[in-house]
C-alpha cells in the first residue's frame, strides 16, 4: 500500500499519466468522431500503426517534426478516405472492411519500412518532440513537473478533446455530425447528405487516429518498433463505449487508463511487484479495458445508426 | 450515388467481376515489387514457383494451409451467424497450450493421448469464445472487441507460462514448452512426406461445417440468425442459444488449428507458434464467401501467397510483407467485386 502511495505522489508517475493518454485520447477522439456519424472504424489499430511510421520516417528524411505530423495525418486521412468509400457509399460490412484496412496499413508500414531500412537491427533514432517549458507554470514545486512538462503534441491532443465537444455540440455541423449517427433519414430531410458527413466524419476521425500513433515514435518513444501500437487501437474503441461516445467523458477515461498504466509499470518494479510475473501487470490495460465494456454495457448511450450502412434507393 | 439490386446478374457478372478484383490484387503485387525495384513478372513467377513450383514447395503450402483451413472454418462459421469473432487467434494458442498439457504432463499412451489432446484442445478453444458471447447475449457487450483483446491476453497467459510453469528445462533457457512424447504426434499421412494428419483432420472438418450447414436445424437456425436476428427470433429460433452453440462451434475449430500444429508439425509451444493465423483467417473466411469447402481453396491460395512470398523474397530481396499487403487488397477488391455482382451504381 505504501508503494502505491509513494508512486501517487511522485510528480513523474502525473508526468506519465499525461504521456501516456496523449495517444489515447487523440485516437479514441477519432474513433468518437466516426462513430457519432455511424461507422465503425476497426482501421483504428491499423491507422495507427501507419501514423507512428509515417510520421517517424518523414522526420528521419528530414522534414521536422511538424511536418512529420502533417504527413501523419494526411495519411491517416487517405486510409480514412478509402475506408469511408467502401463503408459509406457501397455500405459494405464495417467489420470486415475495417479489418482488412487494418492489415493493410500495417503491412504496408511494415512493409515501406523494410524497403528504406533493408539492412538495421535497431531502429534508427529521431529528435523527438521535448517538453515545452511554459514561464511561471513548469517552475511551480512538484506542480511544474507533474502537469506542467509535456511536449506540445500532449498539449495538442488536450485542445483537439475541446476543439471535438465545441465542434460536435456548439456548431451546425456537429449536429449534423451526431444527426447522421442517430437519424440519417432526418439529415437527408434536410437537404444534407449522410454520405458526404460520414465520409467527412471517417476521413477526419482516421488522420486523429494516425496523429495518436504518430505520437508514440514522435513524443513517446524516438524510433518505430513493430508491435509498437499493440492493440492501443482496440483500447481506444472500449474507451468510446466507456466515454459513452462523449469527448469530455472520453478524455477522462482515457486519463483514467492511463493512470492505471502509469502505476501497473511502477508497480512492476517495487519488491512486491518482483513477485508477480510482470506478464500479470502487462495484461492490467486489456482486462480493465473488457471490464470498462461490461461496466458501460448497461448504460451504453449507442448512437442509433451505428454500423447502418445508408442508401438513399431505400425508404 | 445510390445502389440498385440487380435481381438476375449476368453470369458475367458474377464471375467476372470477383476475376477483376484477382487480377487487379496481381497489379497490386506488381507495383509494390517495382517501388522495391524488382522485376514485376520476375517477381510474380518467384512467388507461384516458391509455393507450387516443386514437390517441396507444394508441400509446404499445404502445411502452412492446414491451420488456415481451421480458422478459417471457425471464421466461416461465426460470421455467418454476424458474430464477429476475431479472437481466433487466442482461441488457437488455448487449443495448442492444451494439447502440450495433456501430452506432455499426463504420460498417457499415444493412441489415449491424441483424441483426449484434441478434444480438450476443442473445448478449451469453445469456452475462450463462450466468455464474449455469454458477454454479449446477456450484457449486449461488442464482442469484436472482447475477442481482440482476449489475443492479447492471451499472448501475455502463454508468454508467462513458458517462461514459468510449462518451461522446457531441458531448453537451454528459450521460453519453449517440453516436447510432445513420439507416440504423442500426429502420423503423417504418407510415409517419407512431410504432411501430417492435421491436413486430413482439417478437410474433414470442412466437409462437417459444411454438412452441418446444409443439412442440419442448427445450420438453417445460424443462417436465419445472421440474416436477420429480429426476423429469426419472431420465427421462434432461440437466438441467444444458437448463437452460444455458434461460438462452440467455432472456438473448437480455431482451436484445432492449434492442436494440429502443436501434434503434427511443430511438436512444442512457443510464444511465435501463430504468426497471425487466427487474423488471416478473416481474410480465408471472406474470400470463400464463408463457404466451408471454399475455405480449403481459399486457405491453399492464401498459404501459397506466404509460402510463395517468404521464397521470393530470399532470392529477390522484395520484403516478405508484401503477401500481408496483397492479402488485405484482395479481401478488399473482393468484398467489393461480391457487392457489385449484387448492385448497380446508379447516379443520384
Amino acid at each position: 500500500m505504501t508503494e502505491i502511495i509513494d508512486i501517487l505522489i511522485s510528480a513523474s508517475f502525473w508526468a506519465a499519466v499525461l504521456r501516456i493518454a496523449s495517444p489515447l485520447i487523440f485516437a479514441t477522439l477519432g474513433e468518437l468522431i466516426c462513430e457519432r456519424a455511424g461507422v465503425l472504424n476497426l482501421g483504428i489499430e491499423g491507422i495507427m500503426v501507419f501514423g507512428a511510421f509515417a510520421g517517424w520516417m518523414a522526420v528521419y528524411a528530414g522534414f521536422g517534426l511538424w511536418p512529420g505530423v502533417l504527413v501523419a495525418l494526411l495519411a491517416g486521412m487517405a486510409f480514412g478516405a478509402l475506408h469511408a468509400l467502401l463503408t459509406v457509399p457501397f455500405g459494405l460490412s464495417q467489420h470486415v472492411v475495417g479489418l482488412g484496412i487494418t492489415m493493410l496499413a500495417t503491412s504496408s508500414a511494415y512493409y515501406a519500412y523494410r524497403l528504406a531500412l533493408p539492412e538495421v537491427t535497431s531502429p534508427p533514432r529521431i529528435d523527438p518532440f521535448q517538453p515545452l517549458h511554459i514561464p511561471v507554470l513548469s517552475d511551480i514545486p512538484w506542480l511544474g513537473q507533474a502537469l506542467f512538462s509535456q511536449t506540445a503534441l500532449t498539449w495538442a491532443a488536450f485542445g483537439c478533446a475541446a476543439l471535438v465537444a465545441l465542434v460536435l455540440y456548439r456548431t451546425p455541423l456537429g449536429l449534423a455530425v451526431r444527426a447522421a449517427g442517430e437519424n440519417p433519414q432526418a439529415v437527408e430531410a434536410q437537404g444534407l447528405s449522410v454520405a458526404a458527413i460520414r465520409m467527412g466524419a471517417v476521413i477526419v476521425g482516421s488522420g486523429l487516429m494516425a496523429v495518436g500513433g504518430a505520437f508514440l515514435t514522435m513524443s513517446a518513444f524516438s524510433s518505430f518498433f513493430f508491435e509498437m501500437v499493440n492493440g492501443r487501437g482496440w483500447i481506444c474503441i472500449a474507451l468510446v463505449v466507456f466515454g459513452a461516445w462523449k469527448p469530455g467523458k472520453a478524455l477522462l477515461g482515457a486519463l483514467l487508463f492511463a493512470g492505471f498504466d502509469a502505476l501497473q509499470i511502477r508497480l512492476q518494479q517495487t519488491p512486491m511487484g518482483q513477485l508477480v510475473p510482470y506478464q500479470v501487470f502487462l495484461m492490467i490495460p486489456y482486462v480493465l479495458s473488457i471490464l470498462a465494456l461490461i461496466l458501460m454495457s448497461r448504460r451504453a448511450e449507442v448512437p442509433a445508426a451505428l454500423m447502418t450502412p445508408f442508401n438513399r434507393g431505400e425508404r | 450515388m445510390r445502389l440498385d439490386p440487380i435481381t438476375t446478374p449476368s453470369p458475367a457478372r458474377t464471375v467476372g467481376l470477383p476475376a477483376l478484383a484477382l487480377g487487379a490484387t496481381v497489379l497490386v503485387a506488381m507495383g509494390l515489387a517495382l517501388i522495391a525495384g524488382a522485376d514485376p513478372l520476375a517477381t510474380l513467377g518467384l512467388i507461384v514457383k516458391g509455393a507450387a513450383g516443386s514437390k517441396f514447395a507444394l508441400l509446404e503450402t499445404l502445411n502452412r494451409a492446414t491451420p488456415l483451413i481451421f480458422t478459417g472454418l471457425a471464421i466461416s462459421v461465426a460470421f455467418r451467424a454476424k458474430l464477429w469473432n476475431i479472437g481466433a487467434e487466442a482461441q488457437l494458442y488455448v487449443g495448442a497450450l492444451v494439447t502440450v498439457v495433456i501430452g506432455t504432463q499426463l504420460g498417457l499412451p499415444g493412441p489415449l493421448a491424441l483424441p483426449l489432446m484434441a478434444l480438450g484442445a476443442v473445448l478449451a478453444g469453445a469456452l475462450v469464445l463462450l466468455g464474449p458471447v455469454l458477454l454479449k447475449t446477456r450484457l449486449g457487450v461488442d464482442e469484436v472487441v472482447t475477442t481482440l483483446l482476449l489475443n492479447f491476453i492471451m499472448a501475455l497467459f502463454i508468454s508467462y507460462l513458458l517462461e514459468g510453469p510449462l518451461k522446457d528445462p531441458m531448453g537451454m533457457g528459450w521460453p519453449k514448452s517440453p516436447a510432445l512424447p513420439r507416440d504423442a504426434r500426429l502420423p503423417r499421412i504418407v510415409e517419407g512426406l512431410r504432411l501430417h494428419w492435421g491436413f486430413g483432420l482439417a478437410l474433414i472438418s470442412a466437409l462437417g461445417v459444411w454438412i452441418m450447414q446444409t443439412r442440419t436445424t442448427l445450420g438453417y437456425e445460424i443462417r436465419a440468425t445472421g440474416l436477420n436476428p429480429e426476423a429469426a427470433r419472431f420465427a421462434g429460433i432461440p437466438v441467444g442459444r444458437v448463437l452460444v452453440k455458434t461460438a462452440l462451434i467455432s472456438g473448437g475449430l480455431a482451436a484445432l488449428a492449434g492442436f494440429s500444429e502443436v501434434a503434427g508439425l511443430k511438436g512444442n509451444l512457443t510464444a511465435d507458434l501463430s504468426p497471425g493465423f487466427g487474423y488471416t483467417g478473416i481474410v480465408v473466411a471472406m474470400l470463400a464467401l464463408l463457404h466451408p469447402l471454399g475455405v480449403v481453396v481459399s486457405a491453399l491460395f492464401v498459404a501459397g501467397v506466404f509460402v510463395g512470398a517468404d521464397s521470393m523474397s530470399r532470392a529477390a530481396g522484395v520484403p516478405t510483407y508484401i503477401a500481408d499487403i496483397l492479402l488485405a487488397t484482395a479481401l478488399l477488391f473482393m468484398v467489393l467485386a461480391i457487392l457489385l455482382t449484387k448492385v448497380r451504381v446508379v447516379r443520384g
